[in-house]
């Protein structure tokens, strides 16, 4: 089937994209290296690669953002060169970046005018996004502020900016990755239905199982160069990571656990009242993670995550110091700083704005939390030497793909920087951990090493805790289980006496009370 | 819809960071020399008297250096604030309170000073600028008023003050009623560093405040931590950073170095306080801080330039019978032309409504 794909017959229709020898080198990396790439009109087709193989590069040369330094790109026939995003749009190719580009203070509605080259009247825009985020199930209020909207909100603006716009070819780059099991889902209808209405769509993701559910053929990158081509359906999800990493994948083994230790975080009866009404205030958590075991959190983004991370890191404090201890000291009232000093480390969803700083170096980077609980400030003087180090200690044992310490953090592919996020955090030997989406957008082999050192660190006495919407890596990792709806946490369950169904229906918002063994469920929330 | 669009041009590279001023230089030299030629001045006799004769003298350049010394000090520490996102435009108003604390000493203690009086001026000069600033600090923490509005409105008070003060408590008691303090005594006066020159000690405050600040900014924990805070405050609340003791130490340190200045300028060329000590010093020292892309040495420079731009208004006045407004038009298009390229270097212009989309 394939192989005809290369010899276009005459007659048949040109392929809606079309890539020749296209090449693009950044100092130090040569991100993409002759990449050839044939889109036909209607088809889903995947774009695989470990992290840092070149595939946001490439896509965002499609779309005007980079320019190649030599290669030839054809659009429905015809050779053409995008100056620019607008040149895109204008050609029919919308995009959804890994890395959002909203005004915080703006709304989604205004956000969406800004992205559109004829906006018309807000009123009716604000109408047409309504229609469209129904249409397609990706709930959004076009009235409200970005900076109120959680990750997988804003993403939804993303997508719907697009929609609007009746693109012939949806460029989508990791769009499902803080997306939960039910919008993904709703999501590939819509896809299915716009690639049957000729829609041709790239999409590039790390879940395996999504894109063999979804594409009919899959363009497989390694540093930066084609290595190989298949249809996904046809393969296993380990058969395709591995033909990304040409090598085997390692899965890790959760040992059991030894006895659970003294809590190390306690949270008890935690509310917070929030002035910004559309956040989502947490009622009454309670619950302990003790020393050696990893407790998941699952839940759909926007149920209090953001407002439990930012509780538990001294983001916000807590006017009932009690609510919240770490190691014994009641830490309600402390800061971020207080907080790391008595052993907490720290990782949040948003990598790039948040974990780090975009324009400063690896090694400033590794400054940014190393500093408090690695010797990297003297005297108030910064050890740079040190940062130096610590940098390259974490880019070494978490196989970084950076140029070096001295990379600023925005040059490093979405997976790389958090790998190097949640490493900088692991090597400061943290008393506690606390972790949100830590494999959002990391490759198989990666996300298996990020799973090994998580349950390695877990092991050697750590208390951690994660925050993720992904429950089959909850499952990887987690000993315990809970679900968090509507601000509400509910009780845990020790993963082995619980599954997947039955937290997927609590992430809904079907609380048992209590959860039986049975699976009744008596109530619901 | 508006006709004239601007795009982002992706990454504005390294060297246009500092081609900028550059570009800015020449064009504010290329408007000069159009400006000149449309008022009837011989161009290249007239940007020759502005920019280059002031420096064909030891005087001339001493002038020069004394000039840039409040400029070079105002402006380091505003760049250290700015950084931080701390938007200090009150540095006229500290430098004048600096200069009425510490020259007050110098009345205070007048007849029986020492060794020791001169320092006690320094130090009552910075505390002076300090606490100044820390009005605004106190505010925007306190009830969130923006920095901004409270350090300008702070620059027409503390000159109103000194009206006052040269008007009534200050003034020469045997000066036949001019709004002038009596001349500092020798103990209270800027030792010259340069002889045949003005150049005083306050050359020195400055060249170790561009040290100093550099150090700050590229060794210590607290310039890592205003980096931070000015690029992306979410990340320093994740790190925990505090950023109230940040933007206390920014208006402290700038309103320190600006009260320093102040106290050099009454200690130093003018030798008593007068109702005229600062031909707004502390204002263009924002442009210095800009021109010299926030950066100590680039001030240093940028500093020397402003600083020509006021002794060489003086000399074109004289020499060519010039209006007193055109160190202000140069300054200003100096300014424009850097905003300007910044701008152009970022973004495109676009002519013409945006099309619709077929
Ligand atoms: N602006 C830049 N400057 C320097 N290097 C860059 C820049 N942008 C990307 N790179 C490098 O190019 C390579 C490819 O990056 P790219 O973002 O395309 O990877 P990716 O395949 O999208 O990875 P991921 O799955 O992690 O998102 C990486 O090694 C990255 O560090
Ligand atoms: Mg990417």
């Amino acid at each position: 089937m394939h192989s005809h794909a290369e010899t276009i017959p005459p007659d048949a229709a040109p392929p809606r994209l079309e890539l020749r020898g296209i090449t693009k080198r950044f100092p130090g990396c040569l991100a993409n290296d002759h990449v050839d790439l044939i889109l036909k009109p209607g088809e889903i087709h995947a774009l695989l690669g470990e992290n840092g193989a070149g595939k946001s590069t490439l896509v965002k040369m499609i779309y005007g953002v980079l320019h190649a330094d030599s290669g030839v790109m054809l659009w429905q026939g015809k050779e053409t060169t995008v100056p620019n995003p607008a040149g895109a749009r204008k050609l029919g190719i919308g995009m959804v970046f890994q890395h959002f580009s909203l005004f915080d203070t703006l709304t989604v509605t205004e956000n969406i005018a800004l992205g559109l080259d004829e906006a018309g009247p807000m009123e009716a825009l604000a109408e047409r996004i309504r229609t469209v985020s129904e249409r397609y199930g990706l709930a959004l209020d076009p009235a409200r502020h970005v900076f109120h909207l959680s990750v997988g909100e804003r993403q939804r603006v993303e997508i719907v900016r697009c929609l609007l716009q009746d693109p012939k070819l949806l460029i989508m780059d990791e769009p499902t990755s803080v997306l939960t099991p039910q919008e993904a889902a709703k999501l590939f209808e819509t896809l299915r239905r716009l690639a049957a209405e000729g829609c041709t769509i790239l999409y590039i993701s790390h879940k395996l199982e999504e894109i063999r559910a979804l594409c009919s053929r899959a363009t497989v990158l390694r540093a930066g160069k084609v290595v190989g081509a298949c249809d996904p359906r046809q393969e296993t999800a380990r058969g395709l990571a591995e033909m990304m990493m040409g090598a085997e994948l390692a899965i890790p083994e959760r040992p059991p656990q030894a006895q659970a230790g003294a809590p190390r975080l306690s949270v008890r009866h935690l509310s917070t009242t929030s002035a910004n009404p559309f956040a989502t205030n947490l009622k009454d958590v309670s619950f302990e993670v003790r020393a050696g075991e990893i407790l998941g959190i699952a839940g759909v983004a926007g149920n209090g995550q953001a407002e439990l991370m930012a509780a538990l890191s001294g983001e916000t404090l807590i006017a009932d110091a009690t609510s919240v201890v770490i190691e014994g000291t009641a830490a309600g009232q402390l800061g971020p700083r207080a907080r790391r000093a008595l052993g907490l480390a720290f990782v949040p969803e948003e990598r790039l704005g948040r974990g780090a700083v975009p324009e400063l170096s690896l090694s400033e980077n590794a400054l940014l939390s190393g500093y408090a609980r690695e010797p990297l400030v003297r005297g108030g003087m910064v050890h740079f030497a040190r940062a130096r180090a610590y940098a390259e200690t974490i880019i070494k044992g978490f196989n970084v793909v950076a140029h070096g310490h001295r990379a600023e953090a925005r040059s490093l592919s979405g997976g790389n920087l958090q790998k190097f996020i949640i490493g900088r955090e692991i090597l400061q030997r943290p008393k506690l951990l606390v972790v949100g989406q830590p494999t959002w957008g990391v490759d198989a082999g990666a996300a298996a090493a990020i799973h090994k050192a998580l349950i390695g660190l877990a092991r050697s006495g750590a208390a951690v805790l994660v925050i993720s919407q992904d429950l089959d890596e909850l499952f990887v990792l987690s000993d315990r289980i809970s679900v968090l709806f509507h601000g509400r946490l509910s009780d845990s369950r020790p993963t082995h006496e619980t599954s997947v169904e039955r937290i997927g229906l609590l992430m809904g918002g079907l609380f048992g009370t209590p959860p039986d063994e049975d699976g009744e469920i008596v109530r619901a929330v | 819809m508006s006709l004239l669009r601007l795009e982002p041009r992706g990454q504005a590279s390294k060297a246009m960071v500092y081609a900028t001023p550059l570009l800015a230089v020449a064009l504010t030299l290329a408007s000069g020399f159009i400006l000149f030629l449309l008022l009837g001045f011989d161009p290249l006799k007239a940007l020759y008297a502005f920019f280059v004769a002031p420096l064909t003298s030891t005087r001339g350049v001493g002038e020069l250096i004394v000039k840039a010394t409040p400029l070079v000090l105002c402006a380091v520490g505003l760049a250290i604030g700015f950084r931080a996102n701390v938007w200090n435009i009150g540095a006229e108003g500290q430098l004048t309170i600096g200069a009425i604390t510490g020259g007050g000493l110098a009345l205070a203690f007048y007849g029986d000073g020492g060794w020791w009086l001169l320092p006690l001026m320094v130090i009552g000069g910075a505390a002076g600028g300090a606490a100044w600033a820390a009005v605004p600090a106190f505010l925007r923490l306190r009830f969130n008023a923006s920095e901004i509005l409270t350090s300008l409105m702070l620059n027409y008070v503390a000159l109103l003050l000194l009206n006052y003060l040269v008007h009534g408590p200050f003034r020469d008691p045997d000066g036949f009623a001019f709004p002038e303090s009596r001349l500092f005594e020798a103990d209270a006066v800027m030792p010259i560093l340069w002889s045949g020159t003005r150049v005083h000690l306050g050359a020195l405050f400055a060249l170790l405040a561009v040290a100093g600040g550099w150090v700050l900014m590229a060794r210590t924990f607290i310039g890592f931590q205003i980096k931070v805070i000015g690029l992306t405050p979410a990340a320093a609340g994740y790190a925990g950073f505090d950023q109230k003791r940040i933007i206390w130490f920014a208006l402290l340190l700038s309103g320190a170095l600006a009260g320093l200045a102040g106290m050099g300028e009454v200690a130093g060329p003018i030798g008593q306080i007068n109702a005229s000590i600062s031909p707004g010093y502390g204002y263009t020292a924002i442009i210095v801080a800009f021109l010299g892309r926030l950066h100590p040495v680039g001030i240093l420079l940028a500093g020397l330039l402003m600083a020509l731009s006021f002794i060489g208004g003086e000399a074109a006045q004289i020499a060519m019978n010039l209006p007193k407004a055109i160190t202000g038009v140069f300054q200003g298009m100096l300014l424009f032309f850097l905003l300007a390229s910044d701008v152009l270097i970022r973004y495109r212009v676009r002519f013409g409504a945006r099309r619709a989309v077929a």
